[in-house]
């Protein structure tokens, strides 16, 4: 590349010579750029699988394994290309029998939105676990909800039971102010974090409302089914 | 050695000036988008000199390299290629090293491309200098780079949060320092370091004035 | 308020995730022609419109790789988008408006290594906004970068005649300066949540 009529020709810069080398260093980037992105690919995905599993176990105690499902308009599906609707993870435990679920919810905190997943058990009719997958809040402040144990017990068994008809939740999940948490469907917020802590509150209880409604019929059916 | 041949030699000024005459953040004010933004942990701070600091080798080595073949007319256009290249190669290798560094650093990953340092250095000395000359100044300014986002990071996560690359500091009596971490203490804390160093330049003129007069003392 | 609502990403963009004050993007400007308010504004609207253009070529080019399925071209596409969008904007300019061209002159071709212009393109594909989002998003953070720089301007022209240490002058008065008004635009973080 270095050879002299080359560089003979650059410094005359026709635009021959300006085409040329902007190609030149478009497909050199280009090839490199593919290099990577191709070595790469397989640990990302593998990354983001891991840190999805990671969650999804975390939030449904007892559970070890899950199997990703779509929740559509009529139907209750395993994921599949081309099949639009509400990501849900079914979790099974030891012996393979359905104990729960796990959804993503996901509100605007103080910087950014903040990702969570959340685990449901029929059993208790409760969540049983968050877990933050995404956050842009700032350290030592919004991260509480992910550090604070105070806060974060909140979630073992907050109450979402549906109301008689079950078309919604019979109490909303709200935050309250600190230390001031009667009923089972309240959050008790984190001194300092009120926006974080709220938004966490809200992204579960607007995922709630209209998942749990919605997925009540298919409960059974997931008893019934191995993973 | 001949008065040509000087203009090649690599000097201890090569690689020394990017780390503190022309420190690029203290002195010359460049890329301050990320020195702000992603040094609220010291963790952060190191990731994003260590990407900077790869980006800016690389791209001065290929546009060193090419230096006599990139026409005038085109050339900033060629090193904003070489330079997004090499960064998209960077948030690849990023995200598949560790999910939460890349999504602690977010954006400012991709906006490295944008940092006035690189194109800087690829313009003023890369396009003029022997690769292995590009690679010496190159290494010096980045890790005069990476030392300045140290130098804010350490001081934004000891004040504001207690502790040091994520390990606490003081014990549980510790009241952190909230605004520190947040974005008014990048812009305060980089304005005292900005400070703390034209004192030592007024001091030491100071000094060196106050020599003279009384002959030394 | 709804997370996509069109008020919500303009009051964030402007606000609460002012471009300048809470992300750091632009400071170079910001540091830079925050001297005098007469440099200050058109700075500012001449931002502003390079945005908007950026934000609409940006959403159009990644419609193309997405449909393609190449994302991984869009950091190299983005940056040459915009460094060609802002000398079109240059030359269109300079046939169409001659007197604005000479106001704005010096500050079109900065406004490329503007970090915020890049900051711009690429969060609003990270947060998938449609087209008109993207361009509610685009006004929001220019009117926010002209809302930063303006108040800068006015503080900067006041401390003319102050009286400072001669330690304190330069970038550091100017960088503790925007701590400060950046603290005051805390107060709007949380905004709709």
């Amino acid at each position: 590349m270095s050879d002299n009529p080359q560089v003979d020709r650059a410094h005359k810069t026709t635009s021959t010579a300006m085409i040329l080398t902007l190609g030149l260093v478009t497909a050199l980037s280009g090839f490199l750029v593919v290099f990577v992105y191709q070595a790469t690919k397989p640990v990302i995905a593998e990354n983001k699988r891991l840190a999805i599993e990671q969650a999804v176990l975390q939030v449904i105690p007892g559970a070890e394994s899950f199997t990703p499902m779509l929740l559509t308009e009529d139907a209750l599906v395993p994921v599949a290309p081309g099949i639009e609707g509400t990501r849900v993870y079914a979790g099974y435990d030891g012996e393979n029998s359905f104990i729960g679920l796990a959804a993503e919810g996901a509100a605007q905190g103080y910087a950014d939105i903040i990702q969570l997943i959340y685990g449901y058990k029929p059993a208790c009719e409760c969540v049983t676990g968050i877990k933050v997958i995404k956050l842009a809040e700032t350290p030592g402040l919004g991260d509480k909800i992910i550090t604070d144990k105070n806060f974060v017990a909140n979630f073992d068994a907050l109450d979402v039971r549906l109301n008689s008809d079950a078309t919604a939740l019979a109490n909303a999940v709200v935050l309250v102010k600190k230390g001031s948490k009667t009923n089972p469907w309240e959050v008790d917020a984190i001194t300092g974090a009120t926006i974080s802590s709220n938004a966490v509150a809200k992204a579960i209880n607007a995922s709630a409302q209209q998942l749990l409604p919605q997925i009540q019929p298919y409960l059974e059916e997931l008893e019934g089914a191995q993973p | 050695m001949s008065l040509l041949k000087q203009d090649d030699r690599i000097t201890a000024e090569t690689f020394l000036e990017g780390i503190w005459r022309d420190n690029p953040v203290f002195v010359m004010l460049l890329g301050m988008c990320p020195v702000l933004a992603v040094t609220n942990s010291a963790v952060n701070a190191l990731a994003m000199g260590v990407a900077t600091t790869f980006v800016l080798l690389a791209s001065s080595v290929l546009v060193s390299l090419f230096r006599k073949l990139i026409p005038k007319e085109v050339r900033i256009a060629t090193y904003i290629v070489i330079i997004a290249t090499f960064v998209t190669i960077v948030d690849y290798v990023i995200q598949a090293i560790s999910l939460d560094l890349y999504n602690a650093l977010g954006a400012f990953i991709q906006l490295i491309v944008a940092n006035c340092m690189i194109l800087g250095r690829a313009e003023s000395f890369a396009s003029r200098n022997t690769p292995m000359k590009s690679v010496v100044n190159g290494l010096g300014m980045g890790l005069g780079f990476t030392l300045a986002l140290l130098c804010l990071g350490v001081v934004r996560e000891i004040l504001g949060n207690g502790s040091l690359f994520g390990l606490p500091l003081f014990g549980d009596g510790f009241q952190p320092w909230i605004v520190m971490v947040l974005p008014p203490g990048g812009f305060i804390v980089l304005g005292g370091w900005l400070l703390f160093f034209e004192w030592l330049k007024v001091r030491k003129q100071e000094l060196s004035g106050d020599e003279e007069a009384v002959h030394g003392s | 308020m709804e997370v996509n609502s069109i008020s919500f990403i303009f009051f964030n963009a402007f606000l609460a995730n002012n471009f300048v004050l809470a992300l750091f993007l632009g400071l170079c400007p910001f540091l830079g022609v925050s001297g005098k308010l007469e440099t200050a504004v058109p700075m500012g609207l001449a931002t502003t419109f390079v945005m908007l253009v950026s934000s609409v070529c940006a959403y159009a080019i990644n419609q193309v790789l997405v449909t393609f399925d190449i994302e991984y071209l869009r950091l190299i596409s983005y940056i040459a988008v915009i460094a060609s969008a802002v000398q079109l904007v240059e030359m269109a300019m300079k046939k169409l408006s001659p007197a604005l061209f000479r106001a704005l002159g010096i500050f079109l071709p900065l406004i490329t290594t503007n970090c915020a212009i890049l900051g711009l393109a690429l969060f609003q594909t990270f947060k998938e906004y449609n087209f008109i989002q993207s361009v509610v998003y685009a006004l929001g953070a220019g009117a926010g970068f002209i809302l930063a720089i303006v108040l800068m301007a006015g503080l900067r022209e006041r401390l003319e005649l102050a009286k400072l240490p001669s330690v304190t002058q330069g970038a550091a008065l100017s960088l503790i300066l925007g701590g400060v008004l950046s603290l005051a635009f805390m107060g709007f973080a949380g905004l709709g949540a």
